[in-house]
């Protein structure tokens, strides 16, 4: 599959001139270069990943504005958070856009999949594979400067395209009623091309007899994907969804650029409340205390997903 | 002969074929329908800038936005920082993985599972949560608002190690036994038989580490407070405000400059970046 380029001298094997290196020197020297070999990774994820978790921890214990000395908090930060409005509605957003957005993710992704799985060109399907990755490779802020332009309600092509299939204008992102579906949307533009391509691979490596099978039995359509294919992509499925949530609770780029969390806090996430309590507020105890709990809800939906995937997932 | 029997299976598809293809065409258009608007737009006059319909193919094109870029922002040092920023990283995340990938694929030594398993539980932890913390380490050694304060803490990447391992669990064995009996050490092994031929692994990771820090938004934000060290998103934002709702040809004009590293990439790696995403997805 790779031009494996095998170096001259092991192609042909003889059999060994001399005896090789008692056992222990060679084991000693494979120990030294698997430490060598790991340092910098295993130092660097200590340094800038467990103890940073642990730190988080004690942070969140302390109030602390980094000029006055940290002074004990015990659980006063996660309590003051979860009697906060904006905490708790940064929460509840989250988890909105969470749910809409991971659905609208994978449902486009799916239904694009199955489309460029069928029979066209090899040209066009690599056209339009290339098509729907491609705003992964943009940055997520500099594509929200251009939104916020296209969500215009009063000079906006969105709105020009919907008047001219008669819908109203959208005031899309300075009423709180519309402002997360204009996030939703330019979030899911962006990332709806990550799924495809899970997609693609996964119905790839469904083994074309199968199909073959399924038609010879009369399957055809809808309820050949719903009762053939689905099942066989569920693994795919349970990794989209669990990187797409993932991501999805983690969502920043967007609402800082396109509304900075308004209006009002409609659009306020729980990572933007970090941000702001910490490094605008420098309450970094409290940033600290929202940032366990995001952390806590991330396990908590994952463990979730992997618990429900046992029933509904199908491993060939 | 395949051919033949795909055919039959696939004609049975719910949709006819032209309006598969035609509402797949409809949707790559949406999809591009931004970029191709921010191109455009960013050619036009300002005045022409909120026509509706918007004119895909301006009037009389002009560059005069770019130059408006140049002169507001300091588009050179934006991208020297971006470039040195993501370069460095992408390196380091290449040597780190690629040693690191080595070490648990093909070496025997203790504690190998619970590091592997440490490295792995990493991928789970979201970087926001871990923020505060590392904002202080930096501090503690002086790299906020520094290029380094960036760069350092991003090499090691578990993504990376989790897939230079595939890469190098999928060479045959036999060569580095075959160098074993030449008599070969273990250094000698990985850096003759084994280095040479994972430059398609480190591609991958290459490239979505480039992807991935070229865009990278949120630690910049955090870390680099003096507009020396802004990389180009920081700089594109921060034009956008200073503008206020002046002339959007001129940040539309900053978004293509900033596109262009990305779409070379995209262009050029599109297979290796391709790979990579989806091996998150086939390799479970």
């Amino acid at each position: 599959m790779t031009n494996t380029r095998i170096p001259a001298r092991t192609r042909t094997v003889t059999p060994p001139p001399v005896a090789p290196a008692p056992p222990s020197a060679r084991d000693r020297g494979t120990r030294l270069l698997a430490t060598l070999f790991l340092a910098p990774t295993i130092v660097g994820i200590v340094v800038f990943t467990v103890v940073p978790i642990a730190g988080s921890v004690v942070l969140s214990l302390f109030h602390w504005n980094v000029i006055d000395d940290p002074s004990f908090a015990g659980a006063a930060n996660y309590r003051e958070t979860l009697s906060d409005s904006t905490v708790l509605v940064s929460f509840r957003n989250t988890l909105v856009f969470m749910v809409l957005a991971v659905a609208l993710q994978l449902l486009i992704a799916l239904v694009l999949a199955l489309a460029v799985n069928g029979r066209m060109p090899v040209w066009l399907r690599s056209v339009f594979r290339s098509a729907f990755f491609f705003p992964l490779v943009l940055s997520a802020a500099s594509i929200s400067v251009v939104m916020k332009y296209l969500f215009n309600q009063d000079f906006g092509v969105v709105n020009w395209l919907l008047g001219l299939i008669g819908i109203a204008p959208v005031p899309w992102l300075t009423s709180e009623n519309s402002a997360m579906a204009a996030v939703i949307l330019v979030y899911v533009w962006q990332q709806f091309g990550f799924s495809f391509l899970l997609f693609v691979g996964g119905l790839n490596n469904i083994p074309k007899e199968i199909h073959e099978a399924a038609a010879l039995d009369g399957a055809t359509g809808l309820r050949k994907h719903l009762n053939v294919t689905l099942p066989l992509l569920s693994p795919t499925l349970l990794v989209a969804s669990v990187v797409g949530i993932i991501n999805a609770l983690q969502v920043f780029e967007q609402p800082y650029v396109l509304t900075n969390g308004g209006p009002g806090d409609s659009t306020r996430t729980v990572v933007m409340v970090i941000y702001e309590s910490a490094f605008e507020q420098l309450r970094f105890g409290e940033a600290s205390a929202v940032g366990v709990l995001l952390f806590v809800l991330i396990m908590a939906v994952t463990a979730l997903q992997f618990r429900l995937s046992r029933r509904f997932v199908h491993y060939q | 002969m395949t051919q033949a029997i795909s055919t039959v299976s696939r004609a049975r598809h719910s949709l006819a074929p032209w309006a598969r293809i035609t509402a797949l065409a409809v949707c790559a258009l949406l999809t591009l329908g931004p970029v191709i608007w921010t191109v455009s737009t960013s050619l036009r006059t300002p005045a022409e800038s909120f026509d509706l319909p918007p004119k895909i193919i301006p009037t009389s094109p002009t560059v005069e936005s770019y130059r408006g870029v140049f002169d507001q922002i300091d588009v050179w040092l934006l991208a020297l920082n971006s470039t040195l920023v993501t370069g460095l990283i992408a390196v380091g995340q290449m040597i780190t993985a690629g040693l690191a990938g080595y070490a648990f694929a093909r070496l025997e030594f203790r504690f190998k599972k619970p590091l592997f398993a440490l490295v792995l539980a990493t991928m789970m932890v979201p970087l926001q949560v871990t923020i505060v913390p590392v904002f202080l380490v930096l501090k503690s050694m002086s790299l906020t608002d520094t290029l380094l304060g960036l760069i350092i803490p991003a090499f090691p990447t578990a993504f990376g190690t989790f897939l230079m391992r595939q890469y190098f669990l999928g060479m045959p064995k036999d060569l580095g036994e075959a160098a074993m009996l030449d008599g070969c050490g273990p250094w000698r092994i990985f850096r003759s038989v084994y280095a040479p031929l994972a430059a398609p692994g480190l591609a991958i990771v290459g490239v979505l580490a480039f992807n991935y820090h070229w865009n990278e938004f949120f630690r910049p934000l955090i870390l680099e407070t003096s507009a020396q060290n802004y990389t180009l998103p920081l700089g594109l934002v921060s034009l956008q405000g200073n503008l206020g709702t002046g002339s959007i040809s001129v940040v539309l004009a900053g978004v293509v400059l900033s596109m262009i590293p990305a779409v070379a990439v995209f262009v050029v790696g599109q297979r290796p970046l391709r790979e990579g995403i989806t091996s998150a997805g086939v390799n479970r």
